[in-house]
């Protein structure tokens, strides 16, 4: 069970601000339980759900973070978060 | 405590403008917090929901009220006040916190904020302590529902200077705006709600005050200047009327710049001036619409290139510089090929360690040296350039050879791309940068071998008085307005036009208005900057006659020292 995968930040601002509230939107509409690791500075794993502690996280540009998701839906999950990152959360830069 | 007679306080410059007025000391009251015991648990639960619900509510209303006053970014403030009401964690933490304690539900709800306040601000982040004020703010807001206290409305009678240790949203949301004139803070930083706010109604504002707001008692007058981060307490009359005009100014030529920036530059005696930008990705490329830009004279490539395992593909690439091109149009756009060196991290580019990359293979010399690079970005820019107004530029060209291998490369891409059947700009232009002194020194003998020139002044004054920018023991030397430099700019353009080429200028000289009446003088076609500052170039083009513009240029470039440079175009009148 559950699906991982990891991944480096590239948007200018990391998951603070409008991307954070983004990654914790889309969070939230999955019933999976999905967490959120920062593996470059250590942190303890994040709930994604909680922007309070994905801001805690202090997931800044070029940091690999590390998503998990485990559910029903894990899969869907996994993917619309990690596209997120991917697409640089809409901004081209 | 004695008061200072007069003084000048320093804090963090937070948000630009000139402010002159009385000061109004505002005092938020943070409400004490008893723990309680109660037995009644499901009681404090449905208090504490029924808070919640409340909170949520001012927080809509407080949000569409923002968007109305001061604008989405201020107004997001409270949108993200309203996803901490609905954290798991922090709504897990209380609950846990009432079965524990058995306690009250005000002691539960403030324990917990608490607890992911001071987390935050552990951290060490400027941007994460400035949100654990917003969770202190939003955790208030719901402590003054639970406990029946009424929102303190305490609002200055006149405009006024507020001052306070700290703002919060849901203090500063409930000022009448026509009071305030300026914020000064003990606390924040440039991300603080304060500068946020300051900057979307465009008010002064100077944050980190510390101790020193202190001196700001209520009533005490005061000239904020937002730009500098620094207050004037008790300014005398000289003072004060130099601040006022000095605020008047400013703020009658940003109108006047920003209304007409649409508008070309053209001198009272009729000729227009091309005011492009400088930019380095496609979303600046509509920004620097809105500020005037009438096309790009330089995007920078660079950021395609820096902070990845490999190189970006042609497509890639193609996509990338297509964007910026379909937002402009068919107005001209310049694109510089990759300008980095052994300094900037492109592990993937195998280049060399040197001793000095700044004079070493960089920019073209390094394009030149891995030409498999070489060719995918040049392809990749003459299919995104098709239909479109292309023009390609080589950074850090130091000879004529150089400006050879460049039609030669540009040459082979072009035949690459036909043997590929693949629809490319035909008649892309293609000039260099002239940064590197040789360069302009011999811009008669380059001219015919390209389109075009622009002057990267920023490189060329270093290397021209061989001073580093960012040695802040020479960085004063290598001024753009030094004389050697702007003997240079003449050179170069004096030379280009014999051949009948333009030339454009794209370092920092290019959006500095004291420089336009020496650059209109001596012939320059374009001008490239930072698209904030083509509105005041615009307006400071319309100012000039060519004629006086020449006279000026040709007084200025028989001055001596850059000093002296810029005390003769500082008391040059405008007409």
């Amino acid at each position: 069970m559950a699906a991982s995968q990891e991944i480096v930040v590239r948007n200018k601002v990391g998951l603070h601000a409008r991307p954070a509230a983004m990654f914790v939107k889309a969070a939230v509409g999955f019933r999976s339980r999905i967490t959120v690791e920062n593996l470059t500075k250590g942190t303890q794993p994040s709930n994604a759900k909680s922007i309070l502690s994905v801001l805690s996280a202090a997931v800044q540009k070029n940091d690999n973070i590390r998503i998990v998701a485990e559910g029903e839906d894990e899969s869907e999950a996994l993917d619309a978060l990690v596209t997120l990152v991917e697409t640089n959360f809409g901004e081209t830069e | 405590m004695v008061a200072q007679t007069s003084g000048r306080i320093h804090g963090i410059a937070a948000s630009p403008g000139i402010a002159v007025g009385p000061v109004f000391l505002y005092e938020s009251r943070k409400l004490a917090v008893s723990k309680r015991r109660e037995s009644n648990l499901e009681a404090e639960r449905s208090r504490l929901a029924a808070a919640i619900e409340q909170a949520k509510t001012e927080l809509r209303a407080l949000y569409e009220r923002a968007k109305v006053d001061a604008g989405e970014q201020e107004a997001a403030i409270f949108e993200a006040h309203s996803m901490i009401l609905e954290d798991p964690e922090l709504l897990d933490r209380v609950d846990a916190t009432l079965g524990k304690e058995s306690c009250n539900a005000e002691y539960a709800w403030n324990d917990a904020a608490e607890y992911y306040a001071s987390a935050l601000r552990q951290i060490g982040d400027e941007y994460l302590a400035a949100r654990a004020a917003d969770v202190e703010d939003v955790a208030q807001r719901v402590q003054r529902i639970l406990q029946g206290v009424g929102q303190e409305n305490s609002s200055p009678s006149e405009p006024s200077v507020i001052t306070a240790v700290d703002l919060a949203p849901s203090d500063t949301i409930s000022l009448e705006k026509e009071k305030v004139l300026a914020f000064c803070t003990a606390q924040g930083g440039p991300t603080s709600h304060v500068a946020i706010l300051s900057r979307a109604l465009g008010i002064p504002a100077v944050v980190g005050l510390g101790d020193d707001l202190q001196l700001l008692t209520t009533g005490r007058r005061v000239i904020v200047d937002g730009g500098e981060g620094e207050v004037i307490i008790d300014p005398d009359v000289a003072t004060v009327d130099e601040y006022r005009r000095r605020a008047v100014d400013l703020k009658a030529r940003a109108n006047v710049a920003l209304g007409s920036a649409m508008q070309s530059a053209v001198t009272p005696d009729g000729k227009r001036f091309e005011i492009v930008a400088n930019i380095g990705s496609p979303k600046e490329a509509s920004d620097a619409l809105e500020y005037g830009a009438e096309g790009v004279g330089l995007l920078r490539t660079e950021f395609l290139f820096l902070d990845r395992e490999s190189g970006p593909t042609e497509d890639e690439q193609y996509e990338v510089y297509r964007a910026v091109l379909e937002v402009m149009g068919q107005r001209p756009v310049v694109i510089r090929t990759l300008d980095i060196g052994g300094d900037k991290p492109a592990s993937y580019l195998n280049m060399p360690v040197e001793l000095n990359p700044f004079l070493g293979v960089r920019g073209a010399r390094m394009s030149f040296a891995q030409p498999e690079f070489f060719q995918v970005q040049l392809r990749a820019l003459l299919r995104a350039g098709d239909g479109h107004n292309l023009k390609i530029m080589a950074p850090m060209v130091a000879s004529l050879e150089e400006v050879h291998a460049l039609r030669a490369q540009v040459d082979e891409a072009r035949t690459a791309l036909q043997e590929r059947g693949v629809t490319y700009c035909k008649d892309a232009e293609v000039g260099i940068m002239v940064e590197v002194p040789s360069a302009a020194v011999m811009a008669d003998l380059l001219a015919p071998a390209v389109d075009f020139f622009s002057i990267g002044t920023n490189d060329l004054s270093q290397y021209t008085l061989a001073a580093d920018r960012t040695n802040p023991n020479v960085a004063n030397l290598a001024d753009a307005l030094h004389p050697s430099v702007l003997r240079l700019i003449g050179m170069v353009i004096r030379a280009a036009h014999a051949h009948g080429k333009w030339v454009g200028l794209c370092g920092e000289l290019a959006g500095e208005t004291l420089a336009v009446p020496v650059l209109l003088g001596l012939g320059l076609d374009e001008f490239s900057m930072n698209p904030r500052a083509i509105p005041a170039v615009k307006q400071a083009i319309r100012l000039y006659n060519l004629e006086d513009a020449e006279e000026i240029a040709h007084n200025t470039l028989a001055l001596a020292t850059a000093a002296e440079v810029r005390e003769y175009l500082e008391s040059v009148p405008p007409q």
